[in-house]
């Protein structure tokens, strides 16, 4: 038998990420995630059992300490859960909608979680996102879905200059890459 | 040579810096702050150029980017050359290297300027009149092998660098409430007013420094001080303020829907010395809420015989040379012109001390402050002026001319300033779907209504009075913040001393020009398109603008026309005797200056140019050596070659391995989509041709999807993991396809069910583990599972444990051997994989690519989609129709496969061929005919779809698509190959273990 305890690995361990004031990523750690679908009664009995209220309005997220929950759609939610196994979590949620029609589907491999911070944050994600990401039209705590480029991401805003952006793992060298180069032609703030 | 024509004064200028440069190999020497074009000046370089098509020496025309002539290639070491620069917008930086463009050997000597003197013979037209046969050697042969060759060596411009670009360039989106286009006095005035109200402001602005006219302004005070102390204070406000942000070297190039503005930013060469690693340029896509246009205008030159000689150039110009730059263009300057403007040139350069020979006006009057200023200045003014001749050749030195008082006369001279007026840049208004006005009174397009959120301001707006710009400005800038849902500051007085009015202008050609065939009057300088061209275009029959324009090709040169698309308009109106919005007006077109492809293209290239997406398990194969494959943004293992191997002996021996042993293939790039919910298996069921509502829980099935015309789109193995829960799988290359064609359905058709679809593809790193000794590879690293066959039959699903991790194992093949799918998260597959290929090779077992695995199920007749398929091939010709959920009421594609086509007689039907020669592989694509030698224009029975050397049954195999060819087995038919036809029996689509007994193994 092999070693039951495997090491999660991520398609960024072995790049060298951008640090400093002006603009770093990091790759986040591991973290239990799940699509969550459903009407509202589903969102509700969901909210109960995840411990952080699933949000009702466009791009608005909510959270409780390690637990996230990001509105992408009318009856969707990005759940996140970090450094918590996805097991347990499904199971606990799956115990408390037993008779309400739902989806959750694990997700925690599917995508990788990279740490936008600097004072060039938005500027440089601007590089490959149309959004309007000034704070006044994308306030803090807002999350979407969009585009870098030609990748798809989940945008979290966090803190004025502090976002996360969720992408599936094989685009997320890419895109650090990506992210890295607009980083340098970024002109002084 | 020294700076002979150097002045005092030059506000752009720092004396403290002296700076040397070559210009086609001879050192020169400028000032910090000098473009090149005032630094040629400045020693006295007049041919800068040679013309397009007759190779006329050209010079300095202009002073800003409308620049025809001064067209220069830049180097900047290797890799960084720059052709077709405008040299009047190319600041000097030490050591820079320009070059002129179409000459040769060189621009005192161009052997080119012999069509100077064929000129008669290269009217409008000419081209297309001329080179048109022989054509006995095929359609347009002579063209494109003798004559387009040879034209094209010959006219043209400079040459594109051959090296890859060493720079980098950047590219942004943007938002900001009020973009201002130009930062002269409107442009100016309205950033500050939307400024003062909060807004976000950005300001952009074409040239190394904002300022517009202003920057030349020696007369005009606002607001009590000089204009450019004005300017610079305005400047100095905007520039600390925090919602406001200056982008100078920026030139906004494009407007398009709903003000998403194109701005193309260069930046200084001497920032880009100090630090290599910023980009050269920026593009930034601008979405701005308002913009206010004060784009200015542009002078317009005078059309007369000879007009493109050296030293004639705009008025204006010659003031910003003078003023900016501390350069006389000439020691005695004539100066013919029909506006005002002109005399504040003249004025300026007396004062300087050139001599001004003559202000010739055109009009037949000069009473308007200007022109009484320049009498009392002791400038001698004649008016009801017409310009007659040039002397002089490679630099002008006489004019003659008549006027009056004084009559006909030649005035030696070293420059003539010429003005016919000004044309304000509507460019990105009209671009902006607005429509243009014709004011006969100023003979001028001005903006009309807006359609985009816009507002105009100024010069742009046919407001030319400082005191009237810089007020429209203000309340343009204040409207666009209002708009932007910002309070507006009150309007603002901004009184102006010392700029009189200035009027007048020209359009067209004179009369004693037109008509007169042996006038070299140009009216496009950049495409040597002459007064005469435009009349042949109309004598021909060319009516509209359009037309005239690209048959004489006026303004498609790379300045578009800016200086020569209204005198062009006025001729053709004049010879048409008609109005000029009669004739029309070309289209504004994007982009409104020439944009490098590196800001385009931004960081788009190499690694960068497109995502390659890589398996968890990439690494471990990249280690080994495998060669890889690009499938869609994947980069798939292709096969594992050892020492010494090719790609036939690997795929052979990964083949052999499998049959024999167990072999170890990344199937993780397989899309995968988890279907939950109550209507799942209803929802598959109208999605799929299959039935899945009796799939029992744990089992699974392959399943086809069609088209709504009913013919194959992509297929998968899906497996049922709960009654509500189904793991589906597709294609590597079809997954968002089917993904969205599901969602799609869903949301449209299905809405009444109940489903919800989650791509899980990246969600699961995928082993697929093949072979007889399959379970026996497997078996010590599965927990919770029962492997035996009765416990696990061939197309079930179960979900366990691998290594310790949850694990969804399918027990599928796509070899016909035994096969297990073990699926876990991707951040153990790596690992996973590891150990399991560890045990593998205690059973003898090797890992195999996309080719092997290609081969395997060729060997078993599974079809590909993509290969045995295109699109127009339905389940029946595949022999796969007993698939179909025959008793299912509805499914995509169904009702199509009633219709008489899809029942045809003779329809393609996939088949196996066997060579005669084993040894013979055919070529995929081959056409299969029924003889070695079918009669010319004869059909294809069909074609070869899949071919392989196979190691298993060690000869060659293919599949094709034959018509009728399931009842053709046993026939001898012909393939086509490069050494002629091949013969080959028809068989059925499998050559290995038919009844599937492997597979249950």
């Amino acid at each position: 038998m092999a070693d039951p305890w495997l090491t999660p690995r991520s398609p960024l361990d072995d790049l060298s990420l951008p640090v400093g004031d002006k603009f770093a990523l990091a790759d986040m750690p591991p973290a239990a995630r799940f699509v969550f679908r459903g009407a509202e009664a589903a969102r509700a009995a969901c909210s109960t059992a995840f411990g952080v209220a699933l949000p009702k309005a466009l791009g608005a997220a909510g959270s409780a300490g390690e637990r996230a929950a990001l509105w992408l759609g009318p009856d969707e939610w990005l759940l996140l859960a970090e450094g918590e196994s996805a097991e347990t979590v499904a199971a606990a949620i799956e115990a408390g909608l037993a008779d309400v029609s739902h989806a959750l589907v694990d997700v925690s491999h599917r995508q990788v979680a990279l740490e936008v911070t600097g004072r060039d944050a938005a500027r440089v994600l601007s590089a490959g996102c149309p959004l309007d990401l000034r704070t006044k039209s994308f306030p803090v705590g807002m999350a979407t879905r969009t585009l870098f480029d030609k990748v798809d991401i989940t945008l979290w805003r966090r803190g004025e200059t502090d976002f996360r952006i969720e992408v599936w793992r094989s685009f997320s060298p890419w895109l650090a890459a990506a992210l890295t180069e607009a980083a340098r032609g970024a002109p002084a703030a | 040579m020294s700076q002979a024509f150097r002045v005092p004064g030059g506000v752009a200028l720092d004396r403290a810096r002296p700076i040397s440069f070559t210009f086609d190999g001879v050192a020169y020497a400028g000032y910090e702050g000098d473009t090149l074009a005032s630094a040629l000046l400045a020693n006295g370089v007049r041919i800068v150029g040679r013309s397009y098509k007759y190779h006329r020496p050209r010079g300095i025309v202009s002073a800003g980017p409308e620049e025809p002539n001064a067209l220069v290639g830049v180097a900047r070491g290797p890799g960084r050359f720059t052709p077709n620069l405008r040299a009047t917008e190319v600041e000097l930086t030490d050591g820079l290297v320009a070059t002129s463009q179409n000459r040769w050997p060189s621009l005192r000597f161009d052997i080119g300027a012999i069509s100077d003197l064929l000129a008669p013979l290269f009217g409008a037209g000419f081209y297309y009149k001329t080179f048109m046969g022989p054509n006995w050697l095929g359609p347009n042969w002579a063209w494109k092998r003798v004559y387009e060759p040879v034209v094209r060596r010959a006219a043209g411009l400079g040459t594109a660098p051959t090296a890859p670009d060493p720079d980098r360039y950047a590219r942004y989106f943007d938002h900001c409430d009020v973009l201002v286009v130009g930062a002269g006095a409107a442009g100016l005035a309205a950033a500050r007013a939307a400024a003062d109200s909060g807004a976000d402001v950005v300001l952009c602005d074409e040239a190394a420094a904002p300022g517009g006219s202003l920057l030349a302004e020696t007369r005009a005070t606002i607001e009590g001080r000089p204009a450019r102390d004005w300017l610079a204070e305005t400047l100095q406000a905007l520039g600390a303020a925090a919602n406001v942000r200056i982008l100078t070297r920026t030139q906004a190039f494009g407007c398009y829907a709903q003000n998403f503005v194109g701005l193309s930013e260069r930046l200084p060469e001497p920032a880009l010395i100090a630090d290599p690693t910023l980009p050269r340029e920026r593009l930034w896509q601008m979405r701005a809420r308002e913009v206010v246009l004060a784009a200015g205008a542009i002078e317009r030159p005078l059309v007369f015989a000879d007009n493109d000689r050296p030293g004639i150039l705009l008025a204006e110009s010659a003031r910003r040379y003078l003023n900016l730059y501390g350069v006389k263009v000439g020691e005695r300057v004539v100066v013919v012109t029909a506006h005002d403007s002109a005399y504040r040139a003249a004025l300026d350069l007396a004062s300087a001390g050139v001599a001004v020979a003559l202000i010739a006006d055109l009009r037949d009057e000069a009473s308007g402050p200007l022109p009484q200023a320049a009498r009392a200045a002791g400038i001698e003014v004649a008016v009801k002026a017409s310009v007659h001749a040039i002397r002089g050749r490679g630099r002008i030195e006489a004019v003659r001319l008549a006027a009056h008082p004084g009559g006909m006369r030649t005035l030696a001279c070293d420059a003539l300033l010429m003005s016919g007026g000004w044309t304000p840049s509507v460019h990105l208004f009209s671009q902006a779907r607005g429509k243009l006005a014709f004011d006969a009174g100023l003979e001028a397009f001005r903006p009309g209504p807006p359609v985009a959120r816009q507002r105009s301001a100024g010069a742009c707006n046919a407001t030319f009075g400082l005191q009237e710009a810089l007020a429209e400005g203000d309340a343009a800038g204040r409207a666009a913040a209002e708009a932007a849902g910002r309070s507006p500051p009150d309007p603002r007085a901004i009184p102006v001393e010392g700029a009189p009015p200035a009027a007048g202008g020209t359009l067209g050609a004179p009369l004693h020009v037109l008509g007169d065939r042996h006038a070299r009057a140009f009216v496009d300088f950049q495409n040597d398109v002459c007064v005469k061209d435009v009349e042949l275009a109309i004598q021909e029959g060319y009516r509209s603008i359009e037309h005239v324009k690209r048959y004489t090709t006026t303004g498609m040169a790379t300045d578009q026309g800016k200086l020569s698309n209204m005198n062009a308009l006025a001729i053709a109106a004049a010879v048409r005797r008609t109005s000029i919005p009669e004739v029309g007006l070309t289209t504004f077109r994007p982009p409104y200056m020439p944009v490098t492809f590196g800001a385009f293209a931004g960081p788009a290239r190499d690694d960068l140019f497109d995502p390659a997406r890589r398996t968890p398990i990439h690494a471990w194969a990249a280690e080994r050596g495998a060669a890889f494959e690009d499938v869609g943004q994947w980069k798939r293992a292709w096969y594992f070659p050892r020492r010494g191997e090719g790609m036939r002996a690997a795929v052979a021996r990964e083949g052999r391995t499998v049959r024999a042993g167990v072999g170890l293939f990344d199937a993780s790039t397989l899309g995968k989509i988890e279907v939950v919910g109550r209507d799942a298996a209803l929802f598959l069921e109208r999605m799929y041709a299959n039935a899945f509502k009796k799939l029992e829980v744990g089992r699974c099935r392959y399943g086809l999807m069609l088209t709504e015309t009913g013919y194959l789109m992509d297929d998968g193995v899906i497996g049922r993991l709960a009654p509500d829960r189904f793991h589906v799988t597709t294609t590597t290359g079809g997954a968002a396809r089917v993904l969205a064609q599901m969602e799609d359905y869903l949301q449209t058709e299905f809405t009444d069910l109940e489903v919800w679809l989650t791509s899980t593809t990246e969600q699961w790193a995928t082993i697929a583990v093949q072979g007889p000794r399959a379970r026996d590879t497997i078996a010590p690293f599965v927990e919770g599972l029962d492997l035996s066959n009765a416990a696990f039959p061939h197309m079930s699903v179960r979900d366990g444990k691998a290594c310790g991790v949850p694990a969804r194992v399918m027990r599928v093949s796509f070899s016909g051997e035994l096969g297990y799918e073990i699926n876990v998260g991707s951040a153990y597959g790596l690992d996973v994989w590891k150990a399991l290929f560890a045990e593998a090779e205690k059973h003898g077992g090797c890992a195999y690519g996309t080719e092997t695995m290609h081969v395997l199920r060729a060997e078993k007749g599974y079809v590909i989609v993509g290969q045995e398929t295109d699109g127009t091939v339905t389940l029946a010709d595949l022999g796969l129709d007993w698939a179909i959920g025959k008793a299912k009421a509805d499914f995509v594609g169904k009702r199509s496969l009633r219709l008489a086509e899809p029942a045809r007689e003779g329809r393609k039907q996939l088949v196996g061929l066997l060579t005669e020669d084993p040894t013979v592989v055919l070529e995929e694509g081959a056409q299969v005919t029924a003889t070695a030698t079918p009669p010319t224009g004869s059909s294809a029975l069909g074609h070869i779809t899949s071919s392989y050397p196979s190691a298993t049954l060690g000869r060659s195999i293919a599949l094709a698509l034959v018509a009728g060819g399931r009842a053709r087995v046993g026939e001898k038919l012909f393939a086509s190959t490069a050494a002629g036809a091949v013969a080959a029996i028809v068989t059925a689509p499998c050559f290995f273990d038919p009844d599937g007994k492997r597979l249950h193994g």
